[in-house]
């Protein structure tokens, strides 16, 4: 890795020279790096909304996906009717919902924070409902013959053993956040890094665009970062 | 204050679906008498101990389950198995108290102290149970089913992962502490049997029938004394004519 990303770096630089092709095609990383410097402040501001939507994503579609996978996992009735329901609506293109969710919500926060939450609600609640389904059995039975109700049994048994699999969705969530926020912010938005992706792309400033990519890129590497991180000490800290 | 283990008897066939899992059997289990329930793997042994658990749902007895006050078994029985089933999100303390925790119950923490204590375990309260030897884990799991305070138990293999020495040491502290409850006790190890038991439970693959166990002393035998090497003898070549 350490050795690749300079060869990269490499690469990408000697390719625009030897080819002859125009810094608005391909701009080299030296004038990317120069765009980064020269650009920081509008970068700034709108990385800002993108965390602000994508933090709001990953928060509501927590909840969301602990109801749904409770509600899933508690209820044979509830599973069988909303589970193929559940499924059916991963088949819906996303891109297709950003224009809708635009003209139903606006401009705004709500519309990207929307997209966020569809795109993580997935990875969430499955991950979740297998890990609160996968209680070992003995474990049940034993909760059983103590006379525990289900509702006791979810709160003190189920609950905690799925805290593993919530901490893996929301991992796997961390990576899609920004995609649902960039889709949401491509279809209509006055701030954010998806939108200034497109204005930078339509004044053909290709080093801005190159410049909020890797931007982009940064941040959903450390948003992962921090998840694994944080749920990595909590779970320790539930083990230990 | 323990209340009085009534006596039960399971009478009947266990079918799981159209599936013969195990019987006729006709167990009966006396009052404060520990009962080994001695066979080889795969005869449906722990199905019966899930049958008196009332865990067995997907199990069908074609016969009866009856106690002598006709009350249900229900808040009189509780289970140890070959598993120790600890919850590692919890320190030893609380895993020892896990049935009034999971009721939400008060904990009497005097209680799971003095118990811990018993089981040799005082000095390992906050510890999680990873950081425990498997021996040791099993005495917390044996911690559990004291504090819990049924007067019948059920136990389900519960020494067969342990090294010898753990085993006897086990053998001894359950033998001692559940002494006064019904103990139904499920194992294929003859020396077990012969060491713990008031009356023994055959079950092969042909036949189950209660063994006579004659004019051997009460339980817990001494480990190498003969009659006790004569009883484990005896259920040896009784398993083997059987199998």
């Amino acid at each position: 890795m350490r050795a690749a990303v300079p060869l990269l770096l490499l690469i990408w630089y000697i390719v625009p020279i030897l080819t002859g092709t125009p810094p608005f095609i391909l701009p080299g990383p030296d004038r990317v790096l120069q765009a980064l410097w020269t650009h920081h402040r509008l970068l700034a501001d709108h990385l800002l909304i993108t965390i602000i939507e994508i933090l709001a994503g990953l928060f509501l579609a927590s909840i969301l996906g602990w109801c749904s996978a409770i509600l899933l996992a508690s209820s044979r009735t509830a599973c069988r009717f909303f589970q193929p329901l559940f499924l059916f609506s991963q088949i819906i293109p996303f891109f297709a919902l950003a224009p809708i969710l635009t003209l139903w919500l606006g401009y705004g926060l709500s519309s990207k924070i929307a997209m966020t939450v569809i795109i993580i609600y997935f990875p969430i609640t499955s991950t979740l409902f297998d890990a609160l389904i996968k209680t070992p059995e003995g474990w049940l039975e034993l909760a059983h013959t103590m006379g525990a109700s289900r509702m006791q049994i979810l709160y003190r048994i189920r609950i905690p053993n799925a805290l593993p699999g919530f901490a893996s969705g929301l991992r796997l969530a961390a990576v899609y956040a920004p995609m649902g926020a960039i889709i949401g912010e491509w279809v209509g938005a006055s701030h954010g890094l998806g939108y200034l992706m497109l204005l930078a792309n339509g004044q053909a400033q290709t080093d801005l665009m190159f410049a909020t990519v890797i931007i982009l890129a940064a941040l959903t590497l450390s948003l992962h970062t921090v998840v694994t991180i944080i749920s990595r000490r909590f779970l320790d800290h539930i083990k230990d | 204050m323990l209340k009085r283990p009534p006596t039960i008897c399971l009478s009947g066939t266990l079918y799981i679906g159209e599936t013969h899992i195990c019987g006729p059997l006709n167990l009966n289990l006396p009052s404060a008498r520990w009962t080994c329930i001695l066979g080889p793997s795969g005869v449906g042994k722990t199905t019966i101990l899930r049958v008196l658990a009332g865990t067995a749902t997907n199990v069908k007895l074609d016969g009866t389950l009856s106690t002598e006050d006709e009350k249900s078994l229900n808040g009189r029985i509780t289970m140890m198995a070959q598993a120790d089933f600890l919850m590692p999100w919890l320190n030893i303390s609380e895993n020892t108290a896990f049935g009034a925790r999971l009721r939400g119950e008060k904990i009497d923490r005097t209680a799971v102290q003095d118990i811990l204590t018993r089981v040799g375990l005082a000095e390992h309260l906050e510890k999680k149970p990873h950081t425990l030897s498997v021996g040791q884990r099993q005495r917390v799991a044996l911690a559990r089913t004291l504090l819990e305070n049924r007067p019948v138990i059920l136990l389900d293999e519960p020494f067969s992962t342990l090294d010898a020495l753990s085993r006897i040491q086990m053998q001894s502290l359950s033998a001692s502490l559940l002494r006064g409850r019904s103990v139904v006790h499920v194992t294929h190890d003859v020396a077990e049997a012969a060491h713990l038991s008031h009356q023994i439970f055959l079950i092969t693959r042909t036949r189950s029938f209660h063994l006579s166990l004659g004019t051997a002393p009460p339980p817990p035998r001494r480990w190498g004394a003969s009659e006790t090497l004569s009883l484990q003898s005896r259920l040896l070549h009784l398993l083997m004519e059987e199998t």
